[in-house]
């Protein structure tokens, strides 16, 4: 099922919380919307998932509008859409399979369909022989499990995901996110991860857009987004991201080969990173490169590597240097503090 | 000897038949008006149908009520209690002030018991698309099932206490028993009895309440 926003607002007294988001997300993929807190990403997803109407613009599910449904078609509709969320916020009067069964009780599902679909569900999210267990004693990650399969009782269309790692460990979000890839891939859903997390974006999205101030700064293809941020919001997520943050913040224990020489980020993707291109260009124009910081990574199936590094010689060579690398599909920014 | 005991024996058994109707007419009314100012709340309160007009409105009606001094309220009510059972004396008609002034206790109590379920659960069954009754009846009153039977413990214990007090004014019971025979024809013995089986209902209200409570949590 197809998403589409047009110029949605939501204004809570002064406050701009959406101000103005038009989006495209696309049918059978995983987007992810990223901002950091007070971006206007919990508005957003409230506004997305139905459960409150925008000031103004309108929210589409494949060509039909959806964000001024009449109560009753309201309700109908929220069932054919899936939510979990970064607390679970799962029923503690209720057992972990019972707690699945909710969504298709209030739907009026005949008992012993609810036996067989719980069960099926159950097994889907790696918890067979866990459906007797009170939720207290599940782990966060079996959790996140349970909720997961409860969002996906009703076979809906759409899956949102509000936070819903952002409370788990490295190792429990990895395992979530390949799964909620997995289920994605089998019941062809529509998955929108909201997050504060690049690692999410990275790890488990096809498209991405970036979120600051009520609106969108940035969006399109992870892989894009991840080797040529145009955006300060998207650029300082991805230096958190590779760790190079540390080293950039503390410039006076760097080696620096020159105080003139600037420092520049620069980016790789895919091919290039297999080739030798600093020594190939020091080597050809004499400069130097200090490299301060770096890492690969991988997005999706390509690799963007990131480097933090301190150029030396004349301003001439400098420029020379930079340019051979723009040549080579490396992008390469300058960083004004330095 | 004998006599004695046929005597608080009596009592007691009217005692209970006043506190578990009107603990049972008091729930009637109270659990509805409850419902009804929990759900009317702020939404950042969990109010799934937030209506502050409304909200404000039965939240006075009932602070009015609750202050009321429940002798004075038992008697403005006799008109209610000949009406509704033809008397004004008597266990059966006390069942009827006793009802009304516990209903706004009921109300307050089932009230923050349904206001204590996270609104993030409430929320959660919102957009998997519930309707407001649902919500009610599936989420909200089992998830504070644990509270609300400390809230109805609460409001048994307090129906004891008033139903002593009704005593006083021709209600029957325990409390009619201490007064009569105890306080006004000066048998110590009578009130001492009296009193102790007050104290041992409330007790074993008490602790039974408890243990239900303890045994719906360890479930969870």
């Amino acid at each position: 099922m197809q998403i589409k926003l047009h110029n949605l607002k939501r204004t809570y007294g002064d406050l701009h919380a959406v101000n103005g988001i038009s989006l495209d997300i696309p049918s059978n993929t995983i987007y992810g919307i990223i901002g950091k807190s007070g971006a206007g990403k919990s508005t957003l997803v409230r506004l997305i998932s139905l459960l409150e109407r925008p000031d103004e613009g309108e929210v589409f599910f494949d060509d039909v509008r959806v964000d001024n449904l009449q109560k009753h078609s309201l309700i109908e509709r929220r069932r054919r859409v899936g939510m979990i969320f970064q607390n679970f916020n799962l029923f503690s009067s209720r057992n972990a399979e019972q707690n699945i069964a909710y969504p298709l009780e209030i739907t009026g599902t005949p008992k012993n369909e609810i036996t067989t679909r719980v069960a099926r569900l159950l097994s889907l999210v790696g918890l067979e022989g866990r459906g007797k267990a009170p939720i207290s004693t599940l782990s966060g990650g079996q959790k996140q499990r349970v909720a997961i399969a409860r969002a996906l009782a009703c076979n809906p269309d759409i899956l949102f995901c509000d936070e819903a790692t952002s409370a788990l460990d490295p190792q429990t979000t990895h395992s979530i996110l390949a799964l909620l890839k997995e289920i994605q891939r089998k019941m062809s859903l529509t998955v929108v991860m909201i997050t504060h997390q690049m690692e999410v974006v990275r790890d488990a999205c096809d498209q991405v857009a970036v979120l600051n101030d009520g609106v969108v700064v940035e969006q399109g293809l992870v892989t894009d987004i991840f080797a040529n941020p145009s955006s300060e919001v998207t650029k300082d997520f991805l230096s958190h991201l590779v760790g190079v943050d540390e080293a950039a913040e503390e410039p006076n224990k760097m080696v620096q080969w020159s105080k003139k020489s600037g420092a520049y980020t620069l980016r790789f993707r895919g091919g290039t990173t297999d080739q030798p291109i600093l020594s190939k260009i020091s080597r050809q124009l004499g400069v130097d490169f200090n490299i301060r910081a770096g890492g690969v990574q991988k997005v999706g199936d390509i690799e963007i590597g990131t480097m933090i590094v301190d150029i030396s010689g004349d301003e001439d060579t400098r420029k020379k240097a930079i340019e051979s690398l723009s040549q080579m599909g490396v992008v390469v920014e300058e960083e004004e503090s330095v | 000897m004998s006599k004695l005991w046929i005597l608080v024996f009596g009592a007691t058994m009217e005692t209970l038949s006043m506190v578990f109707f009107s603990t049972l007419f008091s729930l009637i009314l109270g659990l509805p008006l409850g419902i009804l100012l929990s759900a009317t709340s702020g939404e950042d309160q969990g109010g799934i149908i937030p209506h502050p007009v409304l909200n404000n409105v039965l939240g006075r009606i009932v602070n009015v009520l609750r202050s009321f001094p429940f002798i004075i309220l038992m008697i403005l009510l006799f008109p209610l209690s000949r009406l509704l059972i033809g008397t004004s004396i008597g266990t059966t008609a006390t069942i009827v002030p006793l009802s009304i002034a516990a209903a706004p206790f009921v109300a307050r109590v089932i009230e923050t018991a349904l206001k204590e379920v996270d609104p993030g659960v409430v929320q959660a069954a919102r957009a998997m698309g519930s309707t407001n009754m649902q919500i009610v009846r599936k989420v909200l009153i089992p998830e504070a099932l644990p509270s609300l039977v400390s809230g109805v413990t609460l409001t048994i214990i307090n129906l004891i206490g008033y139903s002593a007090m009704a005593g006083a004014i021709g209600g029957g019971g325990l409390g009619d028993l201490a007064i009569r025979y105890g306080y006004q024809r000066f048998r110590g013995d009578i009130m001492v009895v009296a009193v102790v089986v007050i104290l041992v209902l409330v007790e074993v209200i008490q602790v039974i309440g408890n243990k239900i409570s303890a045994k719906l949590l360890a479930r969870r």
